[in-house]
């Protein structure tokens, strides 16, 4: 996702654009997880229960903001996802 | 037309005219014939408003501040305790700069348990960011109130606005008031319009957080726009006097204070006598005068310093007292040689009380006075 | 129709939050929004979804959203309401107030909305102590529960019902659920957003952090607090109570304690205990 710039001034209230955001998520991972599609059912159920909206309905992870919590591996029945060393993909 | 009526009829009349579409208040004495009229109004179609029943002074002013947030207009009222158990939500209201409109009828604060006026409840919350203005007679209560809210929603301020009554002494007397008629109060004052509210095309985030890098910013930014509330509540004064034929004179109401060689500063109803007691005096040959402050926030501190200079010695009487200190009024003026506390929890300030004031002035007598 | 996994609104309008991993509460924010759609008003309390939500610049909700006193959620709630009515917006007032947000500090605000009938949707995400600030006791912290004020025992009072408080002050609807089962959870939101006047939902809402268990366990725990009966999914409408579903492994209850670090003060005979409490 694409990040908004730093405003260059403030608003001339605690109003502001919904939904502005300025820094990602992604850095605070230790382990990411990584989607089979072999195994994938599309059952949904890791986008129905991911915290923070990272996976799509579509099944595809948003490593800018995923923190790597590993509740879609899980919750994956099937066992789709499996959680990586995020060092590896440094 | 003119009426018989008390300070705090006075105040609901304004309301009424102002027509803010929700009135969220909780009752206590001696604000509540202020919301009673009102829900009065309500009830009969008088008004057309949403009254909302709250259950405390804090939920009094959340609901003020919910209804503004969704872009409209609101009132509320309170005093002394209700004032300090919303105390938590005036500096949120004013950071949030939501216009909210609320009258404060003076009252002493527990303990002890008192229920009549002073001006310790207002002026302990000096700092919340709110404009604080005082009224003298009924008369101006009701023109403060409709004034209040051109200033408090002009897009210059955006500031929520506090409308203080002496408890008792101004909101339960009567005299004869002139009550403007809506045609004359629609001409005065604007619609209520807001980029700052709720809006489902626009979203928007509203009362954030805002770190170190930011936070200064929006505190100097609500600063300025106090500043900025003198010059329009000029305007304003301008266009109702246009309207309605009455001028009122911003901050300060300066009485003799030209050539006085003795002046009193004032704050509230207790002034009259104060102006009377100076008449006496000058027909005594002693140059009296009196500096009624209506606006305590913004602070005319300039104005005041300048009025106060040729003097040879001025006191402060005020209706306050910041324990271990002086009266917050004394603080606030920093000119004036004398502090005299007095009418504390109700107390009668008579003619003999401020005539004695000026002795002790003339007698070169200085610091805080208790009367 | 009724809104499932499979028709939720595709929109995303609590993102790029700074809750921690794995934190059940922006859980229950996240889908209750999907739910209510892009006409919700979130209202927000002080508290862990205020703190992780709305940062200046960095403002997570998509929709219009605020922070409110800690103590004003549902006043606030009720202002917004009234306004909106006033400007005939049709829109979803609805709040999220954390345990300490609902049972203790909010709860006068709270109790007066129910007692108006105020129109507005009330969800309680309960993560059981003051995470915010550091994992502190609330009236919400159950039997035997450590936090950094019940350091040692764990705290000795249970939980209150907060449930039939609400139901005792009148609201329309009131409901518990669970994250641990959203389809639960979403079909009561659904059915809250079509009732007139005050609706509540109280939904179990586990804290990595506070809880003492790994950041992939929230969903499990969630769905075990229901499974061994900890956790009832009631609700109360028409004046009725309703169970939604009997303990499926009532047995299981100790073992569901024990792999909690939070409840590592509680003896043999304690554990016992909490069957009964």
């Amino acid at each position: 996702m694409r990040l908004k710039p730093l405003p260059d001034t403030i608003p001339d209230c605690t109003a502001f654009e919904a939904g502005y955001l300025v820094t990602q998520n992604g850095g605070w991972r230790s382990e990411r997880p990584v989607i089979d599609e072999a195994k994938c059912v599309k059952c949904r159920q890791c986008y129905l229960y991911c915290p923070d909206g990272t996976i799509s309905q579509e099944i595809s992870v948003d490593y800018d903001f995923c923190k790597g919590c590993g509740i879609c591996a899980k919750i994956c029945k099937p066992g789709a996802i499996a959680m990586r060393r995020e060092a590896d993909y440094a | 037309m003119r009426s018989f009526i008390s300070g705090n009829d006075a105040v609901a009349a304004a309301v009424r005219l102002a027509a803010p579409e929700v009135i969220s208040a909780y009752p206590i004495t001696p604000q509540t014939t202020v919301i009673e009229r009102l829900a009065e109004y309500v009830e009969s179609g008088g008004l057309d408003a949403e009254y909302i029943h709250v259950e405390s002074e804090h939920s009094a002013m959340s609901a003020a501040m919910g209804a503004s947030l969704a872009g409209v207009r609101t009132f509320t009222a309170t005093s002394s305790q209700g004032l300090l158990y919303m105390a938590e939500l005036l500096p949120y209201a004013a950071g949030g700069r939501f216009p909210i409109v609320m009258m404060n009828a003076n009252r002493s604060l527990a303990l002890p348990w008192n229920i009549y006026g002073d001006q310790r409840d207002s002026l302990s919350q000096l700092d919340c960011g709110w404009i604080q203005a005082y009224a003298e007679n009924a008369q101006e209560a009701l023109d403060m109130t409709l004034m209040a809210y051109y200033i408090a929603e002009n897009e210059r301020v955006r500031v929520p606005f506090m409308v203080n009554l002496d408890g008792f002494h101004l909101t339960h007397t009567y005299e004869v008031v002139e009550i403007p008629s809506q045609k004359q109060a629609d001409e005065f004052l604007p619609r209520f319009e807001t980029e700052n509210k709720i809006d489902f095309d626009r979203p928007k985030n509203f009362g954030f957080s805002a770190g170190p890098d930011w936070n200064a910013q929006f505190h100097r930014e609500h600063h300025e726009a106090m500043l900025r509330s003198t010059q329009v509540i000029a305007e304003a004064e301008d266009k109702f006097a246009r309207i309605f034929g009455r001028k009122y004179s911003g901050a300060l109401d300066a009485y003799r204070c030209d050539d006085a060689e003795y002046i009193l500063v004032t704050l509230g109803c207790v002034s009259g006598i104060c102006r009377q007691v100076t008449d006496a005096l000058r027909e005594e040959g002693v140059r009296a005068g009196v500096l009624r402050i209506r606006y305590m926030r913004p602070f005319a501190l300039d104005e005041i310093r300048a009025i106060l200079a040729p003097a040879r010695a001025s006191a402060v009487l005020e209706k306050d007292i910041s324990f271990g200190n002086a009266g917050t009024v004394f603080t606030n003026v920093g000119a004036a040689a004398m502090n005299v506390i007095g009418g504390l929890g109700g107390a009668d300030i008579s003619r003999e009380h401020v005539r004695s004031i000026f002795v002790r002035l003339k007698n070169g007598e200085n610091g805080v006075i208790w009367l | 129709m009724a809104v499932s996994v499979k028709n939720l609104d595709s929109r995303e309008f609590f993102f790029g939050h700074k809750a921690c991993a794995g934190c059940g509460g922006s859980l229950a924010v996240r889908i209750a929004l999907k739910v209510l759609g892009a006409r919700a008003v979130a209202v927000l309390p002080a508290g862990c979804m205020s703190a992780v939500g709305f940062n200046f610049p960095q403002l997570a909700f998509s929709n219009n959203a605020l922070i409110t006193p800690f103590a004003a959620t549902a006043s606030v709630m009720t202002g917004i309401e009234a306004g909106l009515r006033r400007r005939g917006e049709i829109a979803h007032v609805v709040g999220f107030a954390g345990d300490g947000g609902t049972a203790d500090i909010g709860l006068q605000a709270l109790s007066g909305a129910i007692d108006r009938g105020d129109n507005l949707i009330y969800i309680c995400y309960d993560n059981e102590a003051y995470m915010n600030t550091g994992i502190q006791k609330s009236g919400l912290t159950p039997f035997g529960a450590r936090t950094t004020t019940t350091p040692i025992t764990g705290s000795v009072r249970r939980k209150k019902d907060m449930l039939a408080i609400v139901a005792a002050n009148g609201a329309e609807y009131a409901a518990s659920a669970s994250v641990g089962y959203l389809d639960d959870y979403v079909t009561k939101i659904e059915k809250a957003a079509a009732k007139p006047g005050f609706k509540y939902i109280h939904v179990i809402a586990p804290c990595p952090t506070g809880w003492g268990i790994k950041t992939n366990e929230t969903i499990e725990i969630a769905r075990e607090a229901v499974d061994v009966g900890l956790w009832r999914l009631r609700e109360y409408e028409n004046g009725q109570w309703l169970e939604n579903c009997a303990p499926s492994r009532p047995e299981d209850l100790v073992k569901h304690l024990t792999r909690q670090g939070r409840f590592s003060a509680l003896d043999t005979d304690k554990l016992e205990e909490t069957k009964n409490v």
